[in-house]
């Protein structure tokens, strides 16, 4: 599948789950789709049918909370049923609200905690090096999530640990739990703050899928980690759920599913 | 239980106004009834609850009756040792708040399951532990946290809790006493922290036939009841102890180290998560059940000493 064509189904998968289960953070998953899109068709090397394969590379979703989105990619490209999406977030299915590696083929690691994913990503990233290995690692966190104190520590070791092969990316959709991310505890200029840190950073439009190829291709080699500062819009995709922090709450019920629905699936892929 | 923390926080720190709420980025739509009227003593610190916890320390430290707010573990496990070295230890006036504790948040996942937090949290010298079991004892317990210097932690439910008995006395609340919720003569009784205590008024009801079974809540895990839980064990021949919660460390193990120290004739059943993470998926009855802290497994575990 072209990565348009994954983003469009990913996209609809996430609201008929969210609509299913009334949970949380639709917003948040509609912002990553295209990142993810991207990664899992033209990026990314991985068996669906190994999922333990050792030459693979690693994905973290550190913004826990987007988990609808990764398991309808993960669905989509193969790693189980698409038939276990129905039952995302209900009893006694394996797919939990926030991102859970518990029986779920091609899930890297657990989620939900902010501050967590990309540091341990950051380790997968130290172990690949220190065996030699050459598979890259990838993890997704939100402007919101790098209030954390955690994601600075990790940002200065994967400088000096000179983790050429981890790509941190962030889904900087400018919203957080209240509002804009500038209105809670300012973040200024994330890719000078990177860059300070001794990373490369590369700023590209989010939901662009030539340009975010274009940066997770590229590969600097001044042996330096990269940051992919992807500029998002929370909810894309559904005009009414666009750049609104309702969204990160609410689920779409009755003619809003319909509207949304409707929206997805006439749009161009 | 979260709207009425809030609103008895609210109304508290209307006539207190060194009292101040800081939130690690959570409670839209909760905590607007605060700071839509007391901006000047709310602070909402970002997704940073390391940094908002220390923050609270230095504020206590100046004077502040402190008030952090977030839910399940971000509160507590999270910024472990800040509660620990800068709350604790210098006795600072910080009353940590956590929302849905146990499975509130049900489908999230077991990152949003806060049950191990009153083990953690009653370890800490210096720190009381309340878990209230319905708003009634929420009230209670919030102003208890206030009126009283140093640092707490508040367990709450999530919301739509309903009261558990007619009326409670809140004024005359005291910190640290078991309360009785229902009368019974059987030689059994139940112990229970936290909004599961509906499961424990439901078992009791459903083996009414069977004696009628005194029913417990314990507002204040730390300090514990010692003294009650000692009348307790002389007086039945079992304790059912429930809770939302790893048996480890909780109350099922604050009530075994009273009675470990003062053996006597009751003998202890603890239901509680059987040190396991709670991985499996589902609502909060869903969990309740899967795990066996339900009415119907405190029914199962009382007909094997109910006489
Ligand atoms: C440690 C921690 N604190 C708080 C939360 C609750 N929480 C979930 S999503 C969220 C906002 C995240 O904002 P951002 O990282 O910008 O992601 P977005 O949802 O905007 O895509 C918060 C505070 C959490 N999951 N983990």
């Amino acid at each position: 599948m072209e990565s348009k064509a994954l983003a469009k189904a990913v996209r609809i998968d996430v609201v008929e789950m969210i609509h299913r289960s009334h949970a949380s953070h639709i917003g948040s998953a509609l912002s990553i789709v295209d990142i993810l899109s991207v990664l899992y068709t033209d990026i990314m090397k991985y068996d669906t049918a190994d999922p333990a394969w050792e030459g693979r590379d690693r994905l973290v979703l550190s913004k826990g909370h987007a988990g609808s989105a990764l398991y309808a990619v993960l669905a989509e490209v193969g790693f189980f049923p698409k038939s276990w999406l129905e039952n995302y977030d209900l009893n006694g299915s394996p797919l939990s609200g926030h991102v859970s590696h518990k029986g779920v083929p091609g899930v890297e690691f657990s989620t939900g905690s902010l501050g967590h994913g990309a540091c341990v990503a950051c380790g997968m990233a130290l172990a690949s090096k220190l065996n030699g290995k050459t598979n890259r690692t990838f993890a997704i966190v939100g402007d919101g999530e790098c209030d954390e104190g955690s994601i600075w520590e990790m940002a200065m070791f994967a400088n000096h640990f000179r983790l050429s092969d981890f790509t941190l990316i962030v889904d900087c959709n400018g919203l957080q739990s209240f509002g804009p991310c500038e209105e809670t505890i300012e973040l200024l200029d994330l890719g000078r703050k990177f860059r300070d840190f001794g990373w490369n950073v590369m700023e590209v439009e989010g939901h662009d899928h030539d340009a975010l190829r274009k940066a997770f291709s590229a590969r600097p080699s001044n042996g330096r980690p990269t940051c992919v500062i992807a500029k998002t819009v929370k909810g894309k995709g559904v005009s009414f759920m666009e750049n609104n922090v309702l969204w990160h709450y609410r689920d779409p019920q009755g003619e809003e599913y319909e509207r949304a629905l409707s929206e997805l699936q006439g749009a161009e892929q | 239980m979260r709207n009425t923390l809030v609103k008895t926080l609210t109304e508290e720190a209307l006539k207190d106004n060194t009292i101040m709420l800081l939130t690690g980025d959570l409670g839209f739509n909760v905590l607007n009834k605060f700071y839509d009227v007391l901006p000047q003593q709310y602070v909402n610190a970002g997704i940073s609850e390391q940094n908002m916890t220390s923050v609270a320390a230095g504020l206590a430290l100046s004077g502040k009756k402190v008030f952090t707010y977030s839910i399940g573990n971000f509160s507590t496990l999270r910024c472990f040792e800040q509660i620990r070295n800068d709350i604790c230890y210098h006795n600072a006036n910080v009353k940590v708040v956590s929302l849905a504790a146990g499975f509130a948040y049900g489908p999230l996942g077991m990152s949003h399951h806060a049950t191990e937090d009153i083990a953690c949290m009653r370890s800490l010298p210096n720190m009381r532990v309340f878990s209230p079991a319905d708003p009634l004892e929420t009230i209670a317990v919030t102003k208890a946290a206030i009126t009283s210097d140093g640092p707490c932690y508040i367990r709450l439910g999530k919301g739509g809790e309903p009261n558990l008995r007619e009326a409670f006395d809140i004024e005359n609340f005291e910190v640290g006493k078991a309360y009785q919720l229902r009368d019974g003569k059987a030689n059994v009784c139940i112990f229970s922290t936290g909004s599961v205590t509906k499961e424990a008024i439901l078992a009791a009801e459903q083996l009414k036939d069977r004696g009628s079974i005194p029913v417990y809540t314990f507002p204040t895990v730390k300090p514990i009841d010692e003294e009650f839980i000692r009348a307790c064990a002389e007086r039945y021949d079992a304790i059912l102890t429930l809770e939302e919660h790893n048996i480890v460390g909780g109350l099922g193990g604050a009530v075994a180290e009273v009675l470990a120290e003062n053996p006597s004739r009751a003998r202890l059943i603890r239901l509680g998560l059987r040190d396991v993470f709670s991985s499996v998926v589902g609502d909060v009855a869903y969990l309740r059940h899967y795990y066996k802290i339900d009415a119907e497994a405190v029914v199962t575990a009382l007909e094997k000493v109910l006489k």
